[in-house]
């Protein structure tokens, strides 16, 4: 799976969707639940995954890997977790700003 | 990433979360949503290869934004009160564009592409034809064109990509992390980089925004008030004006949590003034410009309660812009591009995901993308950085560089002064002499001398006005920018 800059995946199983902030800088395997990501408009089973535990993929966070230097973000929230090339991909942390604007 | 995903999330998670309200009318993030697709389809049949916006500050405004998200096409928000001759080069120069404006006679425009602002919210304005929206917008593609307030000339058109903003936007707000009732006031005009910043930081922190269409002290004190205003947002001019409204009574608007600031310098006995009137409100002084897709350093409400406290360091640091933004990286360099040491004045670097530093034309970037910001300035030793105006503005008396705000700052203490120009004029002897051009507060008289003494008494001899003139008021842009170059030919003429 090609990931680049703005493109769109998902979970074949579950409801995740995500947006490629950051592509890797080189070729990774990005899976949701332990199923590798499709092209947001690809088709999608939706079987749900078997295992689920932990929070899962949340909404509005970004996930960055830090070998790969690959981010994304998550547009739509699922019971799946990411892993890149079978490492968890951590929540990046944000500092919160007071609001300017 | 592109725009339109901003709104998409919002719209999923938050549905039927109140997101805009101009008047009586208000949008949720689901209607919004809807809106701004049903526009976009409409746009692409129309064959639009961009939308310019040429209106107010209102409802249609975000629709207008995310349709263009939407469609794939640029948005081109223009200033409506400019002039036919003024108005005409730009829409001329976005032929092909559909042009949303307040009226139907706009000139230069193809009369079939004007469609009037306030259709937008009609749900008429659609298409029956099976128009698809682009599934991906590339984030290289332009999202935003500006045109730059140019306080030195020809306005130039900075081209702001969707990785830009969105760089700007999810590396600076929390998604969805506003309260259900927290609103934001926005006066800022839609033509400012400031109103589309935080059009789109408020849409996907979930917070609503309130619009008001022109600004008034009172009504601006009155929608705060009732709409129940948590977050503000305003130029240098309109806080002046509240404060000369409120007259030394409090603004009695407990629901504000934050007003922030930003746009122009903010005069420091405005600033001081407004600190006593808004109990409990906590303040924020945001520094950006348009090429670099808005804020990029932050003076934050700890700073501004321990100057209005008294912490002497504080105090100073009121007259700066805070610290950068994570992500944004600041250097300050000499004329020959030496990098300087903390506390030495130079030229302000930036560079940083979110700045562009593009116009129509080429970038101004350099190869290790830092961007020259024509702003002076310094940092302390503490990383705040201290912005003393336009590299272009700087007066060069005798091979002394000066800072034209630090002499107006004193000038605008003066008890009869309410506001204050200084320029450099042509000087065979000095190269330049300062000259300062004074607005007298109602009902206040001062004379020349006095003012003089007045300026060696807090400043340096070289900085004190060689030539003290007045006038009934100075030139300004919409956003409270001082046009110094009207100034100095008014002075010259």
């Amino acid at each position: 799976m090609d990931i680049k800059a703005g493109s769109r995946l998902a979970c074949p199983e579950c409801s995740v969707e995500l947006v490629v902030v950051r592509p890797p800088s080189s070729a990774v395997v990005l899976t949701c639940g332990g199923v590798e990501v499709v092209d947001a408009a690809a088709d999608r089973p939706g079987g749900g995954h078997a295992d689920v535990s932990g929070d899962g993929t949340l909404v509005g966070k970004r996930y960055a890997d830090e070998d790969s230097g690959m981010e994304v973000l998550c547009a739509k929230p699922g019971p799946g977790a990411l892993a890149a090339d079978g490492r968890e991909v951590p929540i990046k942390g944000a500092k919160p700003l007071p609001s300017s604007d | 990433m592109n725009l339109s995903l901003l709104l998409e999330m919002s719209a999923s998670t938050l549905e039927d979360r109140r997101a805009v309200t101009s008047g009586t009318r208000s949008l949720s993030y689901a209607q919004l949503d809807a809106a701004a697709r049903r526009c976009a389809a409409k746009f692409l049949s129309m064959g639009a290869t961009g939308v310019v916006y040429c209106g107010t500050n209102d409802a249609s405004f975000p629709i207008a934004v995310f349709g263009a998200a939407y469609a794939g096409l640029p948005f081109i928000p223009l200033n409506y009160r400019l002039g036919d001759e003024q108005l005409q080069p730009l829409v001329e120069a976005n032929r092909g564009a559909v042009v949303i404006a307040e009226t139907a006679k706009i000139p230069g425009a193809d009369p079939e592409m004007v469609v009037l602002r306030s259709t937008l919210l009609d749900a008429s304005f659609s298409t029956s034809a099976d128009i698809e929206l682009p599934p991906f917008v590339d984030p290289e593609d332009v999202a935003i064109v500006l045109y730059t307030s140019g306080t030195s000339g020809t306005p130039k058109a900075a081209l702001l990509r969707h990785r830009h903003l969105t760089a700007y936007v999810i590396g600076t707000v929390e998604f969805a992390g506003a309260e259900p009732d927290q609103a934001a006031l926005v006066t800022v005009p839609p033509y400012h980089i400031a109103g589309l910043a935080n059009l789109l930081s408020n849409m996907y922190s979930g917070r609503r925004i309130v619009y008001l269409e022109s600004f008034d002290a009172q009504l601006w004190l009155d929608t705060l008030r009732n709409e129940r205003i948590t977050q503000a947002m305003v130029v240098p001019t309109m806080l002046a004006r509240v404060v000369q409204h409120l007259d030394g009574s409090p603004a009695d608007a407990p629901m504000l949590a934050t007003l922030s600031y930003g746009g122009a310098r903010m005069p420091l006995p405005v600033l001081e003034q407004a600190l006593e009137l808004f109990v409990g409100t906590g303040f924020v002084n945001a520094y950006g410009l348009t090429e670099t897709s808005s804020t990029i350093a932050l003076l934050g409400p700890e700073d501004h309660d321990a100057a209005f406290a008294g912490d002497p360091v504080a105090k100073v640091r009121l007259g700066s812009v805070g610290k950068v933004l994570p992500g944004i990286e600041v250097e300050v360099r000499d004329e020959a591009g030496n990098v300087l040491p903390v506390g030495e004045p130079g030229l302000v670097f930036l560079r940083g995901e979110q700045v562009s530093g593009e116009y129509e034309g080429g970038s101004v970037v350099d190869a290790e993308g830092w961007f020259p910001t024509k702003d002076r300035g310094w940092i302390d030793e503490d990383e705040y950085l201290f912005i003393e105006g336009r590299a272009d503005d700087t007066i060069i008396r005798g091979g002394e560089n000066i800072a034209p705000a630090e002499i107006e700052d004193v000038l605008r203490r003066h008890e009869a002064v309410v506001d204050a120009a200084v320029v450099g004029i042509p000087d065979d002897e000095w190269g330049q002499q300062i000259a300062a051009v004074v607005v007298i507060a109602p009902g206040k008289s001062v004379g020349v001398d006095e003012l003089h003494d007045y300026c060696q008494l807090h400043l340096r001899s070289s900085k004190t006005p060689y030539r003290i003139e007045f006038r009934d008021e100075l030139p300004h842009t919409p956003t409270g920018k001082l046009l110094r170059r009207e100034v100095l030919a008014d002075l010259l003429g």
